[in-house]
């Protein structure tokens, strides 16, 4: 299969690589997948408190090129975005700016997952009053 | 990483993937090339010198193939490939022998022109026992006298997997099946050529082979029949003028098999020399890779193994992702981004590795054209692409802060 230039290049250039501390109360870690479906992806994204801005993400991805390249973009997308905004990315943008074939749509939605359970993270560690006790 | 001087001699794409089809010798080709020609006549046409010659070049490729395999030139059928002999061999048998019984027995590893096969004649009123195999590939012999009942009329086991490259016990399956009194058909693609196939030693009574997989051409492979202790009868499974001693209609393809024939002699005479050098090769990338990453695994007997054969699973890196960041080296994946069905490897599963290793394994296949310099460069390039992957995956990560993945819940998709 060819990959489109886009995805060659998420994939040979990685954005935005790493963890963050997930036990941060500003962490929120989306982790999603299962290596016998052949992906996994970790989402974590650093949110100011005051604005509810996402300024910072991060992410590891077990899976295809594809897999890589969709989370990848989805730390840059997530830039800057509030949390608000951030829950109105879809798939399909993924879809589109990478170029993405049919067979490879489900990283897209991965990805989206992705997104959504690091902001539920956030917000349950946030909105409980004892955000120690989150999990772990 | 170390793309010094030393690799400019390398020609690249590097092929490591000679389990899927080997290149053709240049020797073989030459054999082939006057049969496209000038030599064109049908083997068939006994009434002038075209057939004659065309015949006496399929003849001399039916000796050759069965001086490879231990057989008599009478027992060889040509065929358009192992595909159309394994359907040939297990149809044929199954509908010969109908009155004496409908059960077949083979292996869950098998190729699937062997599985599906065995899948239709199932719909056709055949019962069909698949073996499992054990952790390390190889069936289990007490499990195959088990599964024989005076039903049986056929066991199908491969010769050498396609994937894994393990060598089944064809010696003490062979004997079980002469004891029991039950055919033995072996699709035996990838060991012909490779390692010593003797269908009298391992009493093998029908035996699929092709071309293409010991350097020869494309669309040309045959079918081995026991003729004498027992004469094996099968079913034709084509109608037609009755060629091939009435087991497979239609027009020999003469350069093709011209071409097979070189190929088996070639095989035969440097087999000795190829099994040691592919070994060598073979052994030095595993080396290598296990030197320099942990938690990598080979899938398959060691021991009981095809001399260029080498699988293996790198865990938490996905196969499809390392494929591309290998793309200059051709080898294939396991994973189930690499397969039209999204499915992982079916071969892997059977092994009880686990989904998760089976979408982390790659294939590598050594031929006759392979350098130790191919396998240094592969060796680095995989270790390099291999650990940066790890960087990228979160199981890696998590596997390093003391989580067992085990035991996480995850949200399967």
């Amino acid at each position: 299969m060819a990959y489109s230039d886009k995805v060659l290049d998420h994939y040979n250039n990685p954005r935005n690589v790493g963890s963050f501390d997930k036990k941060d109360p500003g962490i929120g870690t989306g982790l999603v997948g299962a290596p016998e479906c052949g992906d996994v992806m970790k989402l974590q994204i650093k949110v100011n408190s005051d604005t509810g801005v996402i300024e910072d993400a991060k992410f590891k991805t077990f899976g295809c090129g594809s897999a890589i390249a969709s989370s990848s973009l989805a730390t840059e997308m997530l830039k800057g975005k509030t949390i608000d905004q951030a829950l109105d990315i879809k798939n399909t943008e993924i879809v589109n700016e990478l170029a993405l074939p049919p067979v490879k749509i489900h990283c897209s939605v991965l990805a989206e997952d992705a997104i959504k359970a690091a902001i539920s993270d956030y917000k349950a560690k946030n909105g409980a009053p004892a955000p120690a006790a989150a999990k772990a | 990483m170390a793309r010094g001087d030393e690799n400019i001699m390398l020609k690249f794409p590097i092929y490591l993937d000679n389990h899927a089809t080997t290149p053709m010798d240049p020797r073989v080709f030459e054999a082939m090339k006057p049969y496209f020609i000038d030599l064109f006549g049908n083997a068939a046409s006994r009434n002038h010198s075209f057939g004659w010659v065309a015949e006496e070049a399929v003849e001399k490729a039916r000796k050759q193939i069965a001086s490879l395999i231990g057989a008599t030139a009478k027992e060889i059928v040509f065929t358009s490939g192992a595909t159309e002999s394994n359907n040939l061999a297990i149809k044929g048998v199954a509908e010969m022998y109908s009155q004496r019984g409908n059960h077949i027995i083979t292996a869950a590893t098998e190729h699937k022109a062997v599985l599906d096969t065995c899948k239709r004649l199932e719909k056709h009123g055949c019962r069909v026992t698949y073996l499992p195999v054990r952790p390390d590939g190889l069936v289990d012999l007490d499990q195959l006298r088990d599964a024989i009942t005076d039903k049986t009329v056929l066991v199908s086991i491969m010769y050498g997997n396609n994937e894994i490259g393990t060598v089944q016990p064809m010696r003490e399956i062979g004997a079980i099946c002469k004891e029991r009194g039950v055919l033995l058909h072996s699709d035996a693609t990838q060991a012909v050529g490779k390692i010593p196939v003797s269908v009298i030693d391992d009493n093998i009574d029908l035996m699929s082979f092709s071309g293409h997989k010991m350097y020869g051409p494309k669309g040309v492979g045959g079918l081995y029949v026991r003729r004498r202790n027992p004469r094996v009868q099968i079913t034709a499974q084509m109608d037609g003028g009755g060629h091939e001693r009435g087991m497979r209609s239609g027009t020999l393809n003469v350069p093709g098999i011209a071409g097979l024939g070189a190929a088996a002699e070639l095989c035969q005479q440097l087999m000795p020399q190829e099994m040691a050098e592919h070994a060598a090769m073979r052994d030095r990338l595993k080396d290598r890779l296990m030197a320099e990453l942990d938690e990598t695994y080979i899938n398959g007997s060691v021991q009981h193994r095809l001399p260029h054969n080498l699988n293996i699973s790198f865990a938490y890196v996905e196969g499809e992702s390392l494929l591309m960041g290998i793309n200059d080296i051709a080898v294939s994946s396991g994973s189930a981004c690499t397969s039209a069905t999204l499915e992982p490897s079916y071969v892997l599963k059977a092994l009880g590795a686990g989904d998760d290793l089976a979408h982390s394994s790659i294939r590598f296949g050594i031929g006759r054209f392979n350098t130790n310099e191919e396998i240094d460069y592969t060796a680095q390039k995989v270790i390099d692409v291999v650990k940066k992957l790890r960087e990228l995956s979160p199981l890696y990560e998590m596997v390093k802060e003391g989580i067992d993945l085990t035991k996480v819940e995850w949200a399967a998709h």
